[in-house]
């Protein structure tokens, strides 16, 4: 979108190309109850784009990705997937979430699953892969992010951070057009952080489709072809992050930036 | 006829009612002032005993008391046919357990099924529960066992033994449906919704992600409403058409004028039911320990 005029093209070099819309939101809202959380959210994310999505605790911005992937029905609005509205009626959402993958902040692997069964339930049990091919699919990726040797593990006897990255390649199992990524780095020590964001690194490198929710404001501004900023369930300000960060427009954006500088977070 | 202590009803989990004896008996405690322990529960249990066992031999009645319930010589005799008898009882529980896990799993299911289009099913379910947990257990054995035979429809089994476990099992699946639907209830949405958001259907990630942590935590209440399930198989002697532990226990009895058989026949229940109370507090301890290693890290 261009509501903050001229925001993504052009940032980040070669990847930063909008060739194609991955991901478009219009006039999404959401009430829980009273509270109306999302106030008409329009959003468009081009493949191999990167979208951070930064703002206070209860912007909004968990929510909007919990609504990308379905887990919360949304009031009103649309959401569209490479094409396809996915939030019409009658849409299969398990197919839709296929295409669509999402980390959460508290990991949420399946505790009784070791650490290869967890990478390979869902390609076995959704795609109907032969288990010997989700399997070694599951250890390239394993072997790729440096969690080879944790394959019999089981979740609980991880770090938070060795959690986290397999929760990450349970996503990226089922081969997914469009990531999410809520807050992974939240629950995390800081020492445990940087091996998450080296994985997002990486998956930005090779031209995953991302939307980034995240509190991170320097890995926000490294990695993101394009920052949203949310307040009060819209998204406010929008453009690539050197503008964002250096130059906000919106008081209301200058002053979040302010209180982050000052927290020492920037 | 049965304490209403058995039935676990859904709420924190898990509930352990071993839990709290494991502690007492020292399971787990500190060992180092374990000798000391020891002698002073030995010491103190010794004079217990021989005390309570001075003043029952003591009391004017007892001598009648011990012909009527302990005597030797009945025991003896009554034991090899109450034993005997008691494999009906063996094989009424043992019939009835594996059914009540499938049966209750499925009420279980049903009840946490959303949506308003599974409204009807929910209600039957919920229905079901109620009904059957709010009937005494004898009622519904009563109530199938002369009931379901006098109506001489043609395939209808007139046997007491099926009339009896199909009464088990309907009271049964209703308490341990509550238990299975306590232990799917402890299994924290974001399990699901990590599930879901993988792309696995609602059954999928009940059957692969939700299901096998919840029985997990149930196993012990589970394991609880089995020992009720096992004493109550004795309730079937109220039909009088199977001869099982209690009912050649009442036989014997009447022939021999002598109680003794009835001290038989609790003696074996005890010997049953006391490894599988041991079971259970020793699963419960696993639990915790593991769960105590677990956030540990």
């Amino acid at each position: 979108m261009s509501a903050a005029g001229g925001g993504g093209a052009g940032t980040g070099g070669a990847r930063g190309r909008r060739d194609a819309v991955a991901l478009r939101l219009e006039g999404v809202r959401k009430s829980f109850g009273p509270l109306e959380v999302l106030r008409g959210i329009d959003l468009e994310v081009g493949e191999h784009e990167v979208v951070c999505l930064i703002g206070a605790s209860g912007s909004g911005k968990s929510t909007l990705l919990r609504c990308m992937d379905l887990l919360e029905p949304i009031d009103s609005g649309r959401i569209v997937v490479h094409g396809e509205e996915i939030t019409a009626p009658g849409v299969d959402v398990d197919r839709v979430r296929r295409r669509i993958g999402i980390v959460f902040q508290a990991f949420n692997l399946f505790p009784h699953m070791t650490v290869l069964r967890n990478v390979t339930l869902a390609p076995e049990k959704v795609l109907r892969k032969d288990p010997r091919e989700a399997e070694a699919e599951a250890l390239a990726l394993l072997e790729r992010f440096g969690l080879a040797d944790k394959r019999d593990e089981y979740p609980d006897r991880l770090s938070g951070g060795q959690q986290q990255r397999v929760a990450i390649i349970r996503a990226l199992a089922m081969r997914p057009d469009v990531l999410l990524l809520d807050e992974v780095t939240s629950a995390l020590d800081p020492e445990l952080i940087a091996e998450v964001l080296d994985v997002i690194r990486e998956l930005a490198r090779q031209g995953m489709t991302m939307v980034i929710a995240t509190h991170e404001m320097g890995f926000a501004r490294e990695i993101a072809d394009r920052v949203c900023f949310l307040d009060g369930g819209v998204i406010l300000e929008e453009g690539p992050p050197e503008r964002i960060f250096s130059a906000p427009r919106e008081p209301r954006t200058r002053e979040f930036l302010r209180r982050i500088v000052e927290a020492g977070r920037l | 006829m049965r304490p209403p202590g058995a039935p676990v009803e859904p709420g924190p989990l898990p509930a352990p009612p071993g839990d709290r004896r494991a502690r007492l008996l020292g399971g787990g405690r500190p060992r180092r002032e374990g000798a000391r322990g020891v002698a002073v529960a030995v010491a103190s249990t010794a004079v217990f005993f021989t005390a309570a066992a001075v003043v029952i031999s003591r009391s004017p009645g007892w001598p009648a008391i011990r012909a009527a319930f302990f005597h030797g010589g009945v025991f003896v005799e009554s034991f090899p046919k109450v034993l005997e008898r008691f494999g009906r009882n063996v094989f009424i529980f043992s019939v009835a357990e594996v059914l009540v896990l499938v049966l209750a799993l499925v009420i279980a299911v049903l009840r946490t099924l959303p949506g308003p289009v599974f409204f009807p099913l929910r209600l039957l379910a919920t229905a079901y529960a109620d009904l059957f947990r709010g009937v005494p257990t004898i009622l519904v054995i009563a109530l199938l066992g002369f009931g379901m035979p006098a109506l001489r429809l043609s395939g209808v089994p007139s046997s007491d033994t099926f009339w009896a476990i199909v009464a088990l099992v309907l009271v049964y699946s209703a308490y341990v449906a509550e238990v299975y639907r306590a232990g799917i209830e402890s299994i924290h949405p974001s399990q699901a919704a990590a599930a879901r958001a993988l792309g696995l259907s609602r059954a999928q990630s009940l059957r692969y992600v939700i299901l096998p942590q919840a029985v997990r935590r149930v196993v012990p209440p589970l394991l609880n409403d089995f020992i009720g399930l096992q004493k109550d198989s004795a309730l079937v002697a109220f039909l009088g058409g199977v001869t099982e532990g209690l009912r050649q226990a009442q036989i014997i009895v009447a022939a021999t004028f002598n109680f003794t058989p009835y001290v038989v026949l609790a003696l074996i229940y005890v010997a049953i039911t006391i490894p599988m109370t041991r079971l259970v507090d020793w699963l419960v301890a696993r639990e915790r320990a593991q769960r105590e290693t677990g956030t540990a890290l």
